[in-house]
C-alpha cells in the first residue's frame, strides 16, 4: 500500500468520523520575502508555516497548545491555511498587501511584519478594516502606544530590551567591578533604529552614563566609513547598535578595517541575530553581545525548546533563532485565540485575543507567558542577553538563565 | 589626521562608484539607452567571484579576468537577444525593458542562489594597509586600484585604438559611421559587453568586502546614475572624476556633519551641478 493511498484512506476515515467538514481558516502572513532582508523573511515564513503544519497535523509529541489537534477543534477541526505576502521592506507595499489580504483573500487575521516601519502601516490598514493583527516580531515601542483596538503584540518591545541592557551593565559592575562610563549609539534611521536610539539615550542618562555620540545612519548604504570614523573619534566604552543584516555585516567589516575596537558591542538583535550574520562574519562575529528573545541553550532549562528546534532543523537545516522562534510562537498564540473564539468573525477573535492567557510552559520562549494589556502589548515578555562565543549565541544574562560567563572586554581583531 | 584618513576613505569607495558608472555611461553614450539592469551586472560579477571561490577555491583576484570575460559575454548576448529589438523603440519601452531585466535578474538570482547573504572568506585579500598613522582595509585599496586600472584601460581603449575610435564614431553619429563602413550592430554589442564587464569587474573587486546577495546592485546603482548625470552623459572621464568627488563628499560630509544627511549632501551637489551646468561636469553642451 503506497503512503499516499494510506494517507488518503486515513483522511477519508477521519473525515467520516467528523460531524461536518469545516472550512479552512485563512490567515494572512506578511514578511520581507524579497529585498535586502529576504533571508530573514524566509526564516520567519518557514517558522510560521511549521507552526501551522503542526497545528493541522496529528503528531502530539510536542507539548505546546494546539499542536497535534488535526486543525482547530473549536472550529470543528478547521485547518489553518496561511497566505503569504511580501512587503519588500517597504511600508507602502506592506499596507497595500494587508489591504489585498483582507479584501481579496478574506483572511481572518494577519500576522507580521518584522520591520517595525511596515508593521506600522500594515496594522493601520487592518485597524481600518477591523481585522485582528498579530505582531510577532517588531519591537518599536510606538506600535503599542497608538491606542489601536485590533493590534496585539506577543514580543516584548524595545523599552524592555533597553532596560535589560542597562540592568546587564549594572549587574556587571556589581558582580565583576566592570565600570562603563562612555556610551555611543549607532542606529539605522527608520522606525526601528530611531526608536531604539531614543530609548537608549534616555535610559543611559537616567542611569548616569555619558552618551558621547549618537549616530543615525541611512540603511542599505554602500559604506559606513563616516559613521565608524565618528565613533572612533568619540572613544566610547560601549557601542549600542541597531542595524539590519547588510548594515550589521558592513559595519563589522569597517570596524575591523579601520581598527575600531570598543570595550563591548551591545547589539539590538535584528541583523546581528540573523543566521546569515555569523555564517558571513566567521570569527570576526565572535564576542558580539546582543539582546535576544531566544537562544538554543535555553533548551537546557525548558526541554520543549529543544524538541521544537529539532523539528525546525529537520525541515530547514538551521536552528531556530530569535526571529523564527517568535514567528512560530506568534502563530501558535494566534491559532489558540481563534480556536477559543470558535468562529472566524473578527469581533470574536478580537475578544479571544484580549482574553489570551498562556503560561510560561506553553511557549518556546523564555517569557512568563502571553497576556495582553489594554494596548495589545504582551505584559509577560522578557528578554535575555546573549554573546557570540565560538560561533554560537550563548546566554550570558540573566545569570539564572545564563550558561556561560561573558567575555569582556572585546579581544583584539587580530589573532582571534 | 582623522580628516585625511576620512578623505582617502572617500576616494577609495568613490573609485569603485566610478567604475560602475563608467560602464553605465559607456552604454548610454553609445546607444542613448538607460540601463536599469546595470546594478545586476555588478551582482552577477559578485556571484561569479563567489562561486569561483566556493567551488574551486579560486581567489576573486585570480578569476577577475574570467569574470570580466564572462560579463562581457552576458552584456553582448543581452544586446543580441533583447536590446537590439528596442534600439529604435520609444524611450518608455526602453525603460520598461531594462527595468524588467533588472527584476528578472534579481528574481533568477534569488531563485537559483537563494536570498542568503554570501561572502568570500579567506581570500588572499585580507588584512590592512597602514602607513603614516593611516590605515585601510587591503581589499578596499585593491578594489580602488583595480577600479583605476580598469577605468583607465577603457579610457585608453576609446582614445587610442581603431576599435575605440569606431565606437566613439558610432556614438557621435550612427548613420555617418555606418557610411564609413562601421558595423553599428557590432559596436552596440561591444558597448554592452564593455559596460557589463566594467560592472562585473567592480563586482569582483567588491566581493571580498561587501556581502553578496541578489539585491546588492540596488545600493550602487543610485550612485552610478548620479555620476553619469554629474559627469556628463556619455563621458567616461566625467563619470570617473565625478565618482571620486561623490565618494569624498559622501564620506567626509557624513563625518563632519551628520551621517544621516550624507545622501542629502551627494544629491544636493548633484542638483547644484545640474542646475549650473546642465550638461554635467565634462559633458558636451
Amino acid at each position: 500500500m503506497s503512503t499516499t493511498f494510506r494517507a488518503s484512506l486515513l483522511a477519508a476515515l477521519l473525515g467520516a468520523a467528523l460531524p461536518a467538514t469545516a472550512e479552512d481558516v485563512t490567515i494572512g502572513v506578511i514578511y520581507p520575502l524579497t529585498g535586502a532582508a529576504a533571508s530573514t523573511g524566509l526564516e520567519l515564513k518557514n517558522a510560521a508555516q511549521l507552526a501551522a503544519d503542526l497545528i493541522n497535523g496529528t503528531e502530539k509529541s510536542l507539548a505546546l497548545p494546539m499542536v497535534g489537534g488535526g486543525g482547530l477543534p473549536g472550529l470543528k477541526g478547521a485547518k489553518l491555511k496561511l497566505v503569504f505576502a511580501d512587503h519588500q521592506g517597504n511600508p507602502q507595499v506592506g499596507a497595500s498587501e494587508a489591504e489585498r489580504l483582507i479584501t481579496q483573500e478574506k483572511v481572518a487575521a494577519i500576522q507580521g511584519c518584522y520591520f517595525s516601519s511596515v508593521t506600522q502601516t500594515a496594522s493601520q490598514t487592518a485597524e481600518r478594516y477591523g481585522v485582528p493583527f498579530l505582531n510577532d516580531s517588531s519591537s518599536s515601542v510606538g506600535l503599542t502606544q497608538r491606542g489601536f483596538k485590533w493590534f496585539f503584540r506577543t514580543t516584548p518591545n524595545d523599552e524592555l530590551f533597553v532596560q535589560n541592557a542597562f540592568e546587564f551593565l549594572k549587574d556587571l559592575e556589581k558582580r565583576k567591578g566592570i565600570k562603563v562610563k562612555r556610551i555611543a549609539i549607532l542606529a539605522e534611521n527608520t522606525e526601528f533604529g530611531t526608536g531604539a536610539a531614543r530609548l537608549q539615550e534616555k535610559y543611559a542618562k537616567e542611569n548616569g552614563y555619558e552618551v558621547v555620540e549618537k549616530i543615525l545612519y541611512p540603511p542599505k548604504g554602500t559604506q559606513l566609513t563616516s559613521e565608524v570614523q565618528k565613533l572612533k573619534a568619540a572613544k566610547p566604552d560601549v557601542v549600542f547598535q541597531s542595524s539590519y543584516l547588510s548594515d550589521a555585516i558592513l559595519s563589522m567589516r569597517t570596524y575591523k578595517d579601520l581598527g575600531f575596537l570598543p570595550t563591548a558591542l551591545l547589539a539590538n538583535d535584528a541583523g546581528f541575530n540573523d543566521s546569515e550574520f555569523l555564517k558571513t562574519m566567521g570569527k570576526d562575529g565572535n564576542y558580539v553581545i546582543s539582546r535576544e528573545v531566544w537562544a538554543l541553550d535555553l533548551a537546557a532549562l525548558k526541554p520543549v525548546i529543544g524538541k521544537a528546534n529539532d523539528l525546525y532543523k529537520a525541515r530547514h537545516g538551521v536552528n531556530f533563532n530569535g526571529n523564527s522562534a517568535r514567528a512560530f510562537t506568534g502563530m501558535i498564540a494566534l491559532a489558540e485565540a481563534i480556536n477559543r473564539a470558535g468562529s472566524t468573525a473578527p469581533e470574536a477573535i478580537q475578544a479571544a485575543l484580549k482574553a489570551t492567557n498562556l503560561s510560561a510552559d506553553q511557549l518556546i520562549m523564555p517569557w512568563g507567558g502571553i497576556q495582553y494589556d489594554e494596548n495589545g502589548q504582551n505584559r509577560k515578555g522578557a528578554g535575555i542577553i546573549v554573546q557570540v562565543q565560538d560561533g554560537k549565541y550563548v546566554t550570558v544574562w540573566p545569570a539564572a538563565a545564563g550558561t556561560k560567563d561573558v567575555v569582556w572586554p572585546l579581544p583584539a581583531w587580530e589573532g582571534r | 589626521m582623522l580628516l585625511l584618513q576620512t578623505i582617502l576613505s572617500g576616494v577609495l569607495i568613490g573609485l569603485v562608484y566610478a567604475l560602475v558608472a563608467v560602464g553605465l555611461t559607456l552604454i548610454f553614450g553609445v546607444m542613448d539607452i538607460v540601463n536599469f539592469a546595470h546594478g545586476e551586472f555588478l551582482m552577477l560579477g559578485m556571484y561569479a567571484s563567489f562561486w569561483g571561490f566556493a567551488l574551486w577555491k579560486l581567489d576573486p583576484l585570480f578569476t577577475l579576468p574570467l569574470t570580466a570575460l564572462l560579463l562581457f559575454g552576458v552584456g553582448a548576448a543581452l544586446y543580441r537577444v533583447v536590446i537590439r529589438r528596442i534600439t529604435d523603440a520609444p524611450m518608455l519601452s526602453q525603460i520598461f525593458t531594462t527595468f524588467g531585466l533588472m527584476i528578472l535578474f534579481r528574481g533568477l538570482a534569488q531563485y537559483f542562489w537563494s536570498p542568503d547573504f554570501r561572502s568570500v572568506e579567506g581570500s588572499v585579500l585580507t588584512g590592512k594597509v597602514a602607513f603614516a598613522g593611516l590605515q585601510f582595509g587591503l581589499p578596499q585599496v585593491v578594489a580602488a586600484l583595480g577600479a583605476v586600472a580598469t577605468s583607465g584601460a577603457v579610457w585608453w581603449f576609446l582614445r587610442s585604438t581603431r576599435l575605440g575610435a569606431a565606437l566613439e564614431a558610432t556614438a557621435a553619429d550612427k548613420e555617418a559611421a555606418a557610411l564609413m563602413g562601421i558595423d553599428a550592430q557590432k559596436m552596440f554589442a561591444l558597448a554592452w559587453g564593455l559596460g557589463a564587464a566594467c560592472a562585473g569587474v567592480a563586482g569582483a573587486l567588491l566581493s571580498t568586502t561587501f556581502p553578496i546577495f541578489p539585491e546588492v546592485g540596488a545600493s550602487f546603482i543610485l550612485f552610478a546614475f548620479v555620476l553619469v548625470a554629474l559627469g556628463g552623459f556619455g563621458s567616461v572621464a566625467g563619470a570617473f572624476w565625478a565618482g571620486i568627488l561623490v565618494g569624498v563628499v559622501e564620506v567626509v560630509g557624513g563625518f563632519l556633519w551628520d551621517p544621516a544627511y550624507k545622501l542629502v549632501l551627494v544629491l544636493s551637489l548633484y542638483l547644484l551641478v545640474v542646475w549650473l551646468r546642465p550638461q554635467g561636469l565634462m559633458g558636451k553642451a
